[in-house]
């Protein structure tokens, strides 16, 4: 299909199930890498791509899930640092342009785009949105001057 | 010499007990509370408890004192994060990370970590020794590309008796240094070689096989 992209996904958890669900529904060509083989569960009746089970810390997965051929890696898996050796392989060893990892710990995310990966970390976001909402009724007084 | 150490096991608790024995000052961090608790008992280090690739626990450790890193957990995961905090985040001057999968050692250097593999170093150490028992040390140097061996010349020798410069060794291998009679020699291309002696060598690995049997005669 023009304009399909070949995308890998390291661990197929919550997130990387739904990532992958919604991008094969789009018509892109997708690969799903998980250790635990109940966790491709999650992959849904629109998922159309591969399922890959193996370590993703190992090379040979990677290999395996042709990811020298990817244009964009997720690095999703529940480990902070096995998402770091997932994106130094994309980036140093397979030279994959779009690497995006999720990372739990805000102090880990400068390793991340050191090697050269974009990061979302649930944290940060939360928290970003939590003050978004709480902004506008940051008015006082507050109910102890009523 | 400031040493701090993340790992676990008795990689951790060997290494550690080395260093303190050499008189260094050995700080070390374990992610298994009651490993921290039994090495306290155990070691005169100082010891933290938590997770070795969280940068705040690294600089609780005191890393930002310490000369040297070693990373030696069985996850090769751990090992990068933790070997990439401290030189890239904290600059330690020397640090040193363990591979377990020896397929990640070239990546690893590739981002400028200084690595080491117990696997690769056993196997060729087992590898070389199986082929030849005259061989009594092989140590792998500059990331495995250069092979340096200690190999006693057998009576049945095809080069006992010959000059170095005679022997036709095959190209891109040196003999440093031979060892006669205990006492240390450095050759010249005249020098006679002779059944007993034992000879330091430089090689690649890819003509390592050839110049071991060129020395020691093409029975093996």
């Amino acid at each position: 299909m023009p304009g399909s992209l070949y995308i890998v996904i390291a661990g197929c958890g919550r997130l990387g199930s739904h990532l992958a669900n919604r991008l094969s529904r789009q018509g892109h060509g997708l690969v799903v890498i998980d250790q635990d083989e109940a966790a491709f569960k999650g992959l849904s009746s629109e998922f159309s791509g591969f399922r890959v089970e193996g370590d993703v810390c190992e090379l040979r997965a990677l290999r395996q899930a042709r990811m020298d051929k990817a244009d964009i890696v997720f690095a999703v898996t529940r480990k902070d640092n096995a998402n770091l050796m997932v994106v130094h392989a994309a980036r140093t060893l397979f030279k994959v342009p779009r690497v995006m990892a999720r990372v739990y710990h805000p102090s880990r995310e400068g390793l991340f785009r050191l090697l050269g990966a974009d990061t979302v970390c649930p944290t940060t976001e939360a928290a970003e949105k939590a003050l978004d909402w709480v902004g506008p009724f940051m008015v006082f007084p507050g109910r102890s001057a009523l | 010499m400031k040493v701090l150490i993340i790992g676990e096991g008795k990689v951790l608790y060997f290494l550690t007990r080395t260093f303190l024995a050499k008189g260094h000052t050995v700080g070390l961090v374990s992610n298994d509370r009651e490993e921290c608790a039994r090495l306290a008992r155990q070691l005169k280090a100082e010891i933290f408890y938590g997770d070795g690739s969280d940068p705040a626990l690294l600089e609780d450790a005191g890393i930002h004192g310490t000369d040297v890193v070693i990373a030696v957990m069985p996850q090769d995961q751990d090992n990068l994060a933790v070997a990439l905090l401290a030189k890239k985040e904290f600059e330690v001057p020397r640090v040193l990370a363990m591979v377990n999968d020896p397929e990640n050692e070239e990546g690893f250097r590739a981002l400028g970590l200084n690595v080491f593999s117990t696997i690769r170093t056993l196997a060729s150490l087992v590898e070389q020794q199986a082929e030849l028992e005259e061989i009594t040390n092989l140590i792998p140097v500059g990331a495995g590309r250069v092979n340096v061996t200690e190999v006693l010349l057998p009576v049945e020798s095809p080069v006992a008796g010959k000059a170095l410069q005679e022997t036709g060794l095959p190209p891109d291998c040196l003999v440093a240094v031979i060892l006669r009679e205990g006492a240390p020699l450095v050759p010249r291309g005249a020098t006679r070689l002779e059944a007993g002696d034992r000879l330091v060598l430089i090689t690649l690995p890819e003509n390592h096989g050839p110049v071991l049997r060129a020395l020691t005669g093409e029975r093996r």
